[in-house]
């Protein structure tokens, strides 16, 4: 029985890190159709970590991101977060939409491209999880909000708060000829979802 | 020569003039300073959920919550001297601007209503408030006069 985070066995640690590395696969084919280009990806770091160590690890708190926020719900339950460098969000949002980039922040329009990544995203990592278990999942529409990091950061690690100091964090780069994206994913998942995956998989406690 | 204390989130620290108490980067999160002015004692808190008591069993992180927080910082700062305390608080912002995202609804709000019972009922008075909206912010709490400077992107950065 499975009530937090830190109660993880190294084996099912693992089936989370596989979850990701499939999760970073599948964004790179979808990211490319999206984008009409050959996308690949660098090796996904995905680690079990502690919130003020994921707050550290997107760059410091207090850096001017972009992040996407979405649920999943249907037999498997949590939320995912994209995190994307304010820089990296323009550049990727440029290919896609065609206007000047004169403005400081993000348009509408680009706004909108970027919830369509997350969108994108989203369903890929939680395709994932429905690759190796075969759960039903749905997924939310994409809410996006530019702040400071860790405050973006702060919302799914308060969802998710009272189940351990732990996340899943995944740290993902993809590349193309013309463009760099690096993305920080943390993806969360109920108790009960985290045992449902191991019972599936055959490693239920 | 006064020092940074970086207060991480679920995290606490007390300390006297000349430091400053530095938390960043609260979204639904609440940062409580708490100060003694004849002493120059305080501390800051970073609460992330309203009430223990929702906790998963195996809980132990007193200082996740605002009901259980307050009260053992309190006894801190009593324990070094500080007799007369009084509260600054900032935070518990809405980062998202769909209601109900989740099953915690408005998480930022409810933080801030249990952090004004919690202190409430230790009797500590809200001296200054600059909570909810829908933005970040990073609270430097400076010991030496008792001020919290709240600082956001792309705002005035507001002393109180």
């Amino acid at each position: 029985m499975i009530t937090n985070y830190e109660e993880l066995s190294d084996m099912q640690i693992d089936v989370l890190r596989e979850i990701g590395n499939i999760g970073a696969g599948n964004a790179a084919t979808s990211l490319g159709m999206l984008l009409n280009d050959n996308v690949n990806i660098k090796l996904p770091e995905v680690s079990i970590t502690d919130f003020n160590t994921a707050m550290d690890a997107v760059g410091g708190p207090e850096v001017m991101t972009v992040g996407v926020l979405l649920t999943y719900h249907g037999e498997a339950n949590g939320m995912i977060m994209f995190l994307l460098d304010m820089e990296d969000a323009k550049n990727i949002t440029d290919i896609l939409v065609c206007e000047g980039n004169e403005e400081e922040g993000l348009s509408e329009m680009k706004l909108s491209a970027i919830k369509e990544i997350g969108n994108i995203l989203g369903s890929a990592y939680v395709n994932s999880i429905a690759q190796i278990t075969g759960l039903n999942i749905e997924i939310s529409v994409p809410y996006v909000a530019i702040d400071m990091a860790g405050a973006l950061l702060s919302v799914p690690i308060v969802e998710f708060g009272a189940i351990g100091d732990k996340v899943l964090f995944i740290n993902e780069g993809f590349y193309s000829s013309c463009y760099e994206l690096a993305s920080e994913v943390i993806m969360f998942a109920e108790v009960e979802t985290l045992e449902t995956i191991m019972e599936r998989l055959g490693l239920g406690g | 020569m006064s020092e940074l204390i970086r207060v991480g989130i679920s995290d606490y620290a007390k300390a006297k003039a000349p430091n400053i108490l530095v938390t960043f980067a609260l979204g639904s999160c609440v940062g409580i300073c708490l100060f003694d002015g004849a002493t120059k004692t305080g501390g800051l808190s970073h609460i992330m959920l309203p009430d223990s008591t929702q906790a998963a069993r195996n809980e132990t992180n007193r200082m996740k919550f605002a009901d259980t927080a307050l009260v053992d910082i309190v006894r801190d700062l009593k324990g070094m001297g500080a007799a007369r305390l009084t509260a600054k608080i900032a935070g518990g912002a809405q980062m998202f601007s769909t209601p109900g995202i989740g099953n915690l609804g408005n998480i930022g709000e409810r933080n801030v209503k249990a952090v004004k019972a919690a202190l409430a009922s230790l009797k500590i008075p809200i001296v200054a408030e600059d909570t909810g909206k829908n933005y970040g912010r990073t609270v430097y709490f400076d010991l030496s006069t008792g001020v919290m400077k709240v600082q956001s992107i792309g705002k005035t950065t507001v002393e109180y």
